[in-house]
């Protein structure tokens, strides 16, 4: 306790920039313009529940949705092999799929868009077969494929360490008493890795559902996204009200998918990264 | 307790010296704010040798950035050069000053065509710096039918080679003009009418980008794009199948002005700077270095012949005259904002 002042320059840095920025989003979100005055109002939610706004919202989840889903097909296997016991290029496999994170997601989505357009290399790979070209850049595909690339490690981290911790005499037992690999999986090795596999879930849903850039960048601006009608309320319409009540609907988005979190963390010790939360 | 109260006085002093920065109060300085990649930045240098006022030089990406900016406050900047729709607005929030003529005697090298637009009627407050047309750039390999008219834009036989702007204002400005209607409208039925023929484009489109669009047309990507002339320029150079081309319907043509916030602390500082954009000699570095075309008719004259007739970045009167600039809609950026929304929710 004597230490005490030591926290004072993070209490400073935490109400300048998470508390008072936060009472700013919720008086904005709560009031409107009424002329010159401000008055509370709860017509910034009223409009969001038009179908046009729950639409995009929607279409956020559903893209977001289909990420988590992409992640954890891909990444669940890939956290067993890293898991499991026999495999000896482990930390060679793990650099590599920590390496794209040192650098910029913007950097990491333009060298996909490379990849993706008209006369990109995968459309002249398949031109040497005379095969396309293909219109892959620009498409819903593009987007999903975008995000699942860029968050798969989220997915595949917590799945990893939660695996590299389980009791492997667990798993011996069940062999003993029968069971075929197949049971083993199914009756001890993944139930026993379900924290792991909802930090991921919570942890690749969360950046998925807010992220607009790789959107704008892979999708061509064709749809919008929760996140893009944000900043165009901010930047081009100039109203900050339905702007914050947009970004409260986020956040509250973002908790449900905490609280669920919490909810499977209670009923296991805290494994993996779902500890921090 | 002692110890934290020096904490706390040390953390104090470590925000003041952040929000104040570094300054050197005795050096005259002068504070501009520009579109990214928007100068040749020697002349900046010049500048400097020149007068003994000290540069400092920030850039924003979109007119919306800067407005936010500069009206929230922190930075005080000397000098802006927004667009026009944006200098009308902030005339209307009594955000500039008035400039004083008589610091800045090269204004006179300004072509009168583009003096008292509607956004600020005897250029009280703001000069012009550069001028484009809005148009559409085009691929002369892939594009086999004439590009004079916007109707090109909803023709089938592009369908997903067309990339239109990801940018409220201009593309629901195009689908006004082709409707016939004003670039400026805000009638609630024309904007419907617009959104409507939006929507039946939309399947058409390959995407709605704004900068990516200059490296997908110069690598062949896409048959047409909407752009800016100077852009168009800086495209046609690098790929010698495009075309720019201004339907006759009439467009969009914009004027960037330069204009000094309320909040300037170096005024007559910003009004030497203002004066040295406008000399001719640094007017045609600036246009030859950015390509957009100079209001200036000094900077004009100096020209290479080979540009001052290239239809790109100088079009005849005829062509202008049928353009619009854009004008502040107001509280009916609601009306836009809505189609906007619309158009991309399903």
């Amino acid at each position: 306790m004597k230490k005490k002042w030591l926290s004072y320059p993070y209490m400073i840095w935490m109400a300048i920039f998470i508390v008072v920025p936060m009472a700013l989003v919720l008086y904005y979100a709560f009031t409107v313009r009424d002329g010159e005055a401000v008055r509370f109002s709860l017509a910034n939610f009223q409009k969001f529940c038009q179908p046009v706004y729950l639409k995009v919202a929607l279409r956020s989840i559903m893209l977001a949705f289909y990420c988590t889903i992409g992640c954890f097909l891909l990444g669940y296997p890939l956290a067993m092999i890293l898991a499991s016991k026999e495999y000896v290029q482990k930390r060679m496999l793990l650099l590599l799929l920590i390496l794209p994170m040192w650098m910029n997601i913007l950097l990491r989505t333009y060298a996909w868009m490379t990849l993706l357009e008209k006369n990109g290399l995968i459309n002249t790979f398949l031109g040497n077969f005379g095969l396309g070209p293909y219109q892959f850049l620009y498409t819903d595909i593009a987007v999903v494929l975008g995000m699942i690339y860029n968050f798969l490690p989220f997915m595949v981290l917590p799945i990893y360490s939660v695996l590299v911790k389980m009791d492997h005499s667990l798993i011996e037992a069940a062999e003993d008493l029968g069971a075929g690999r197949l049971t083993v999986f199914r009756k001890v090795t993944f139930p026993l890795s379900i924290p792991g596999v909802m930090s991921g879930v919570v942890m690749v849903f969360m950046p998925a559902v807010s992220t607009f850039i790789i959107s704008r960048l892979l999708g061509g601006g064709q749809f919008s996204l929760i996140g893009n009608l944000i900043e165009q309320q901010f930047l081009w319409v100039g109203d900050w009200h339905f702007g914050s009540a947009l970004s409260i609907v986020m956040m509250i988005l973002i908790l449900i998918s905490t609280a669920i979190l919490n909810h499977y963390d209670k009923d296991h010790d805290n494994e993996g990264v779902g500890g921090l939360w | 307790m002692k110890k934290s109260l020096w904490g706390l006085a040390f953390m104090g002093l470590l925000f003041c010296g952040m929000l104040t920065g570094c300054g050197d109060s005795d050096q005259p300085m002068v504070y501009v704010y520009n579109w990214g990649d928007y100068i040749d930045e020697d002349v900046i240098d010049m500048f400097e040798e020149e007068t003994g006022i000290k540069v400092r030089y920030e850039m924003y990406d979109t007119n919306e950035d800067m407005y936010v900016k500069v009206k929230a406050g922190g930075n005080a900047y000397d000098v802006l050069i927004p667009s026009d729709y944006m200098i009308e607005k902030m005339l209307k929030e009594d955000m500039l000053l008035e400039l004083n003529y008589d610091n800045i005697p090269n204004a006179s090298q300004t072509d009168p065509k583009f003096l008292n637009q509607p956004y600020d009627p005897d250029n009280k407050y703001s000069i012009p710096y550069m001028w484009c047309t809005l148009g559409i750039i085009y691929d002369a390999n892939m594009v086999t039918d004439p590009v004079d008219t916007w109707e090109v834009l909803w023709n089938e036989k592009y369908a997903k080679e067309i990339i239109m702007l990801d940018s409220p204002r201009d593309t629901i400005g195009i689908a006004l003009k082709a409707l016939g209607y004003s670039m400026n409208s805000i009638n609630p039925a024309e904007l419907e009418a617009a959104k409507v023929k939006l929507q039946e484009q939309r399947p058409l489109v390959l995407a709605y980008l704004v900068d990516q669009s200059k490296e997908k047309m110069i690598s062949g990507e896409a048959a047409m794009a909407i752009t800016w002339s100077g852009d168009a320029i800086t495209m046609m150079e690098q790929n010698e199948n495009l075309r720019y081309s201004v339907p006759k319907q009439g467009s969009n043509y914009s004027i960037d002005a330069m204009v000094i916030p309320k909040t300037a602390q170096n005024k007559e500082n910003a009004e030497a700077f203002i004066n040295f954009m406008c000399r001719p000699d640094i007017a045609l570095k600036n246009t030859e270095y950015i390509r957009y075309s100079t209001p200036n008719m000094g900077a004009f004259e100096l020209l290479p012949d080979e540009i001052k007739n290239d239809g790109a970045g100088y079009p005849e009167d005829s062509v202008i005259e049928e353009c619009e600039v854009y004008l502040d809609p107001g509280e009916a950026i609601a009306l836009y904002d809505q189609v906007w929304t619309e158009l991309f929710a399903d």
